[in-house]
């Protein structure tokens, strides 16, 4: 090794060793949609939950730093190049101009064409203000290559909640930044952007594949973590009339995915840190609706900094993503729509005899 | 003599004492009793709850609540544990301040600090009705 190493110059080594060290861990996490036709499918990748964290002057949380910088080193190495790449919400962790420049920064060193997500950490401080004078629209649709997307501002909430009950915009952020803070408040999309919505779908044929990028679940699963949309039901009903309708969301940092009628929903990997599983909450399990066929990531090794953390890609084909989860610390997990059982199943531990033993949570 | 009848009285008195005032039993106690302890440690693991979800422990505005809401996925029904990653057994305390060093940025406790003890309070209280399980992983 010495003697190699002496006979190449140490940039072009590093180049060769960046190569190696790409091919065996990538891919991370991403979303392929597949076609009839081959040739219409495409691979796009999906970073989410940065939460980039100021802490005073130029100093922000270096463990969170790195899981975005990684994600955005990595995204670019991916060959082919993804069509796009998501941002999924959550940026910042407490909405400042700060996080969410230094976090925009970042972003900017994406090769690709990026998208973005609105997530509550970026919002509840000036009310996506600032987030919209970077990134634009906090809704809208695209189409491409035969796939209509539409990304939803997912996380508002009450009227009353966000003007009347808080003496400052400070305190709003914080208190709605709290995971588990009872003084939060449930998400919704809202009655105007559902309108919005349905006049959005009404110019799509009912054939052609929809995607809708969220940062909650735009389903019910635990309200006290909000890992929730209070008005799921709603938005669920105007997606319904298309034939292999899906959700991808954020915000929970961890593993999940599930079918509701012909919805299939997946989330996304957050690059920040990891949260638990509801069902390890043990005051929780009475108003848990976890979806049973998701097979649970590993429990988070916290002594690897970047451990249960990842990002991802989804190939694109027959209008249904498959996700491909890049994890940092463990073997990457493959799972997407199976035909065979109508739902959504891991490639590799769907067979509960095939589990591993950090999966279980408790 | 009127020392040794003036020791009698005293104990008699000490005696009488005992019995009729519950204060002094060893092993009686009231209802009243019980709220007072309930209130007690429920407000040391309040001061745990505040700890948990604010900053002040650490240099980097990093909350412990922030990787475990509701303090879920620290498993104090596990501890004292082997430690695979330190190879050692330790108690959740020593784990709580591998987590104030680490993601916290932060000085660790002492053990019997009153703010790690309200820490390991509300993390027990928020796991209440668990089964102890040594060592589990």
């Amino acid at each position: 090794m010495t003697d190699r190493m002496s006979s190449v110059d140490r940039r072009s080594f590093l180049k060769t060793a960046g190569a190696a060290a790409a091919a065996t861990t990538l891919p991370i996490s991403l979303v392929e949609l597949a076609f009839a036709d081959p040739a219409q499918n495409f691979t796009f990748a999906y970073i989410s939950d940065a939460h980039i964290q100021h802490i005073a002057g130029t100093r922000f949380v270096r463990n969170w730093d790195r899981g975005l910088i990684r994600a955005v080193a990595e995204t670019n190495l991916l060959t082919p190049a993804p069509d796009f790449v998501m941002f999924g919400g959550d940026l910042a962790q407490l909405g400042t101009k700060a996080e969410l420049d230094h976090g925009a920064e970042m972003l900017s060193k994406l090769n690709a064409k990026l998208y973005c997500v609105m997530g509550e950490h970026d919002y509840y401080l000036d009310l996506g203000e600032y987030w919209s004078k970077l990134f634009g629209p906090q809704h809208y649709s695209f189409d491409h290559k035969g796939v209509h997307f539409v990304v939803l501002n997912s996380i508002l909430t009450t009227d009353d909640w966000t003007y009347k009950r808080w003496p400052t915009a400070e305190q709003r952020m914080l208190e709605m930044a709290g995971l588990d803070n009872p003084n939060g408040s449930p998400f919704m999309v809202g009655e105007k952007q559902r309108a919005w919505l349905a006049g959005d779908l009404a110019k799509v044929g009912k054939d052609t594949p929809v995607v809708v990028f969220s940062h909650s679940p735009i389903q019910k699963i635990y309200k006290g973590w909000n890992f929730w949309t209070d008005d799921a039901e709603q938005v669920q009903a105007l997606l319904k009339p298309f034939k292999t309708p899906t959700v991808v969301y954020g915000h929970v940092h961890q593993i999940q995915y599930n079918q509701i009628d012909n919805i299939t929903f997946h989330s996304v990997m957050a690059t920040a840190w990891p949260w638990p599983y509801p069902e390890s909450y043990a005051q929780a399990k009475a108003e848990l609706n976890f979806p049973k066929m998701t097979v649970p990531m590993n429990r988070a090794d916290p002594f690897f900094e970047r451990d249960a953390t990842g990002w991802q890609t989804m190939d694109v084909a027959g209008g249904r993503p498959t996700l491909k989860y890049n994890l940092y610390n463990n073997t990457n997990r493959v799972v997407g729509f199976d035909p065979r059982i109508g739902m959504p199943a891991d490639s590799a531990y769907q067979d509960p005899a095939k589990r591993i033993p950090p999966q279980t949570h408790y | 003599m009127r020392k040794r009848s003036l020791v009698v009285a005293a104990l008699v008195l000490l005696v009488a004492a005992f019995v009729g005032h519950g204060l002094l039993t060893a092993d009686e106690f009231t209802k009243a009793d019980l709220e007072r302890w309930d209130k007690e440690y429920m407000s040391v693991v309040a001061k745990g709850r505040a700890l948990w979800t604010s900053p002040e422990l650490g240099t980097n505005g990093v909350a412990c609540a922030q990787c475990h809401p509701n303090a879920a996925n620290t498993h104090p029904e596990s501890y004292p544990k082997f430690q695979q990653q330190l190879g050692r057994v330790i108690t959740l305390g020593e784990m709580i301040n591998w987590c104030i060093r680490q993601p916290l940025e932060g000085q660790p406790l002492a053990l019997d600090d009153p703010r790690m003890v309200a820490m390991q309070a509300y993390v027990a209280y928020e796991r209440r009705g668990v089964a102890l399980a040594p060592n589990k992983h």
